[in-house]
């Protein structure tokens, strides 16, 4: 795929629809040194550059907060919206109509989808619209400088607003909840399980929800705290390692796993392969899923991987038997009723 | 008996919401409307599901008046609840009808009254299994009306087939109740009150329809593609009608879909949806009333500054929460005029009647696409869910316009050297580039206000300042692009009357009125928000320019001093609202507040009969 050319200094490495990592890079990023963030926009990057997207085939969103502002810093490519608090995923049900082979990347935060936006979060992901789900996770409100979030912990102590007494919202459980297609969480920390996880993500028709615990160094990053990077590394407990298969690329012998391993096959013919780590977890039964959120709930865990996913559920667009061509390169001939149809129209009428 | 009152009488039934007299009223509306009478019905109901009371209000006017009659000389009492303020409210000299089960006492005696075995004759009808007695027995009341004062019964058959579909079996069952009604007063009831009807032929090639189909079908036309809404009365049946007809108008061999509607979790997300598709290239709109229209407040500023095409009807009613949610009102308009935060101004259309929301449904489509901005469509509860009589809808004028749009093609010509919000033209209106454009150039960032002509974010002080003059002169130039205002001039008029929505008829009426007082009005109709030039000379051609509204602060008004500060002291208010549809009674009394008739002295209580002879066909028929 490399060629050197004559004049040009070393060979730019380029992917299967012959473009280089910097085709899907974005504007240098305006967030704290060490944001989460910073780290999940990055895997974004190359995720995409891996799964061999065209970047006019994309199409980001995102609400309001300092997560939210991610969509500038990958895919300077792709068209962007950015919304409102909250509000993220209705802007999306809508825009992914225009083109439905468009791929949808959303990333919000905790505050703008698990308070202001958790209806609108509930409703996008009930009605399984086709889009990845991003949630970079820390605790707070970043952008307004630290409140709490309805993720934050019981017990979490924030300088200007003491102690928080209430359980947090489980973004993984509610989205299961609202019977979701796609759940996985991860960890800012661990960028190699983001980057498999988005590829999967990425393959899957519906929704998926990515609940990545992103740490806000500034606000929320006390060595005890739920999302801060030292607890993340020492509770972190992976349910199994994976890796992610495009459907295109031969399955390897050494990719295949001696006993322990679990294939899951998606819409697309692309598998996700999944390495067991001591205990037999099953990512395609709910109930089990939702067993295990609980229980790592008590242990304190912060369980991380694929935890629940339904290939075969048909997405929201799909549900309207739309015409092929993009609605959005309909011509008037397509969109208004003949000329004739205007008498029997009005004889329609009383 | 006194003397023959042809063609020109209110009728009101007073009943019980959730019994199925709406069947029944429309029926009888529909039939006179089918023996060329003109003809208008209104359903003044509760917000209720089932067992409060209702009216409804025909009114029949040979000279084609549609506007709402504050006097009622017919009145049938159905609902035992409402019975003595129903017979109160008869004219004197009119007619009550009365359910004879009802057992309170009829004290009247300057009016005729007629008692009605109505559920006797409906338990006499076998046919009617006794689960829809109560529902069939409003047909009796039709057809002792129908005998009574001569509605044909053809008519009323056609009506029955007409509601139920070309069922026969729903049909003939009805139809046999009013013919048993039509029977039994025929055999048992002589006539002693003077009104009758005779047939007309001044519907002719008309038709009948209420305001929120005619958007949907409007819309249809226009090519809507998507619909994000969430259901409130009374726009609800906006929305319905856009299931009920897309299917049929756009229908394909392939059976697929070129649209999607969807109905949303609240208003946000209704208009967030629309927005979305706006953006994507889409011709999206959404309908909601006043409650809804405030929870979309935020994302209306957005789509106003980020510049996304969108329609939203907003079918007003009264006040939030409880508070008449089910009674017409032109409450909204300033909220709208204003809507989002920060300096906004709104592209408004202000239909007259059930014709322009037709053609309103689709030009608001082209306008929302033309400005790239929200344009809002503001009807009424009056307009909207009433059944109106109607010059047959016109098939679009002109083709689509899908405004500045560049394509692939377009990007290869511009060697990719464009700007989102680059001022090319000078109009304020700048090019966008539609998702799914596969030019490695063509994609941009979408935000509020914080961006530069390329779409870049910036905050600098003087990038955002050139944004917002660019708004304001696109603003400008909507001027030259939305519905002109209507004006009837009359030689020799010493005022003027400035409305708009629909008060359309019922400020015609009262001109006439006032033409009989001797006080000759010209008018102006304002259909779109922001005003024209024309607003302004009509304005200025006259000593006072008397703005009729149905709000309690006037704020067409308002909207007008201040767009035109120094002829304010000329604009007049009269705005009243009691959840009422407009009466001819309320505005020329209004009018009459503030100028004065030379020649005859003047009367306001009493109600003026006019008989002039304007052409009345031409009154139900308003462009
Ligand atoms: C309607 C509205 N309310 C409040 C705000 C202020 N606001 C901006 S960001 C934010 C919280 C963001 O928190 P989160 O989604 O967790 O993002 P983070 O900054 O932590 O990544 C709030 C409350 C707003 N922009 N809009
Ligand atoms: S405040 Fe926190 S969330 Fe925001 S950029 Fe800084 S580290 Fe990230
Ligand atoms: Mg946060």
């Amino acid at each position: 795929m490399t060629e050197t050319l004559p004049m040009a200094g070393p060979a730019v490495q380029v992917n299967a629809v012959g473009l280089a990592r910097k085709e899907y890079q974005g504007n240098p990023s305006t967030l704290c040194q060490g944001c989460g963030h910073n780290s999940i926009a990055n895997q974004i990057v190359t995720a995409c550059y891996e799964m061999n997207l065209i970047p006019e085939k994309v199409l980001k969103f995102s609400g309001i907060g300092c997560s939210s502002k991610s969509p500038t810093y990958f895919l300077n490519r792709s068209f962007g919206f950015n919304g409102l608090h909250g509000r993220m995923p209705s802007v999306a049900t809508g825009a992914l109509f225009a083109d439905t082979s468009m791929n949808g990347i959303g990333v919000s935060g905790d505050g703008d989808s698990a308070s202001i936006g958790m209806g609108q979060f509930k409703h996008v992901v009930r009605r399984n619209v086709d889009m990845v789900y991003i949630i970079e996770n820390n605790g707070v409100y970043g952008l307004t400088k630290g409140q709490f979030s309805a993720t934050a912990e019981v017990g979490l102590e924030l300088k200007k607003h003491g102690i928080n007494q209430y359980m947090p919202i489980d973004i993984c459980m509610e989205s299961i909840a609202s019977n979701a297609t796609f759940v996985a969480r991860s960890f800012a920390g661990d960028p190699k399980q983001v980057k498999e996880l988005l590829k999967a993500a990425i393959a899957h028709k519906g929704i998926s929800v990515l609940d990545i615990i992103s740490p806000c160094v500034t606000f929320n990053n006390e060595s005890n705290a739920y999302h801060s990077y030292s607890w993340g590394k020492d509770h972190e407990a992976p349910l199994h390692e994976l890796s992610f298969i495009p459907a295109r690329d031969e399955i390897m012998v050494e990719d295949i796993e001696p006993g322990g391993t679990m294939d899951v096959e998606l819409h697309d013919g692309s598998i996700i392969k999944i390495k067991k780590l001591g205990n037999d977890y099953n990512p395609t039964h709910r109930w089990e899923a939702l067993k295990m959120l609980e229980e790592a709930q008590r242990e304190n865990q912060l369980v991380t991987g694929l935890i629940y996913v339904e290939p075969a559920k048909p997405s929201f667009t799909e549900t309207y038997n739309l015409v092929d061509t993009p609605l959005n390169r309909l011509a008037e001939t397509d969109l208004r009723p003949a000329r004739e149809t205007i008498a029997e129209l009005n004889a329609m009428m009383f | 008996m006194n003397q023959k009152v042809v063609n020109d009488f209110s009728i009101t039934v007073g009943t019980v919401n959730g019994s199925g007299s709406s069947t029944a009223n429309n029926t009888i509306l529909r039939a006179i409307f089918k023996m060329g009478i003109p003809v208008s019905g209104k359903n003044l109901f509760p917000s209720n599901i089932q067992g409060q009371p209702t009216w409804y209000t025909i009114r029949v006017s040979k000279d084609g008046y549609l506007g709402r009659d504050e006097s009622q000389q017919i009145v049938v009492a159905i609902n035992p609840a409402s019975f003595a303020r129903d017979l109160a409210g008869v004219a004197p000299g009119g007619a009550f009808f009365y359910a004879d089960d009802i057992k309170q006492p009829v004290t009247r005696t300057d009016i005729a009254v007629y008692p009605m075995p109505v559920k006797q004759i409906i338990r006499e009808q076998t046919e009617v299994p006794s689960n829809l007695r109560d529902l069939v027995s409003n047909m009796v009341y039709v057809g002792v009306l129908a005998q009574m004062i001569g509605i044909d019964l053809e008519k009323i058959h056609a009506a029955l087939d007409f509601h139920f579909k070309h069922r026969e079996k729903p049909t003939m069952m009805n139809f046999n109740a009013v013919k048993a009604g039509a029977e039994w007063a025929k055999a048992n009831l002589t006539k002693t009150d003077p009104f009758a009807l005779e047939p007309m032929s001044k519907t002719d090639g008309m038709i009948m329809a209420d305001g929120n189909t005619a958007a949907a079908l409007g819309a249809i036309y226009g090519g809507v593609q998507f619909v994000g809404w969430y259901p409130i009365t009374p726009a609800t049946s906006l929305a319905e009608s856009l299931n009920d007809y897309l299917p049929k108008l756009r229908k394909r061999e392939d059976g697929k879909h070129t649209y999607a509607v969807v109905q949303a979790e609240d208003e946000l997300a209704a208009l967030g949806m629309s927005i979305g598709a706006g953006w994507g290239g889409l011709r999206a709109m959404t309908s909601t009333s006043g409650p809804g229209l405030s929870l979309m407040t935020e994302f209306a500023g957005l789509a106003y500054y980020a510049e996304i095409p969108v329609v939203i009807w907003d079918v007003q009613r009264i006040g939030p929460s409880t508070g008449l949610p089910t009674r017409t009102s032109q409450g909204d308009l300033t909220f709208t005029a204003h809507i989002g935060h920060g300096d906004s101004h709104s592209v408004i259309l202000l239909p007259g009647d059930v014709f322009e929301c037709f053609e309103f449904g689709w030009k608001a489509l082209d306008l929302a696409e033309r400005l790239q901005t929200p344009v809002f469509v503001l009807s009424d509860l009056d307009m909207g869910m009433n059944q109106w009589m109607s010059k047959p809808f016109e098939y679009p004028d002109t083709p689509m316009d899908r405004g500045k749009v560049l394509s692939e093609k377009d990007l290869e010509e511009l060697k990719g050297n464009w700007g989102r919000y680059l001022d090319k033209d000078g109009d304020g209106i700048t090019y966008r580039t539609l998702p799914g454009n596969q030019h490695p150039l063509s994609a941009y960032f979408t935000r509020g206000t914080g961006h530069d002509e390329y779409a870049k974010y910036t905050e600098e002080a003087n990038v955002f300042y050139r944004v917002m003059e660019r708004l304001k002169l696109k603003h400008e130039t909507a001027k030259d692009y939305v519905p002109a205002p209507i004006v009837h001039e009359t030689r020799g008029a010493e005022v003027g009357i400035l409305a708009y929505g629909s008060t359309e008829s019922a400020v015609e009426e009262a001109r006439d009125q006032l033409a009989a007082d001797g006080l000759k009005s010209s008018v102006m109709r304002v259909r779109a928000l922001p005003f024209s030039k024309t607003v302004e000379k009509f304005i200025q051609k006259y000593e006072q320019v008397i703005v009729v509204e149905m709000n309690r602060d006037g704020q067409m008004h308002q909207l007008l001093c201040m767009d035109f500060p120094t002829l304010a002291p000329k604009l007049k208010s009269v705005a009243f609202q009691d959840g009422m549809p407009a009466s001819a009674k309320w505005i020329r009394e209004g009018v009459l507040k503030f100028a004065k008739p030379a020649k005859k002295k003047v009367a306001p209580t009493k109600k003026i009969t006019v008989k002039k002879s304007k052409t009345p066909a031409k009154k139900g028929a308003k462009k």
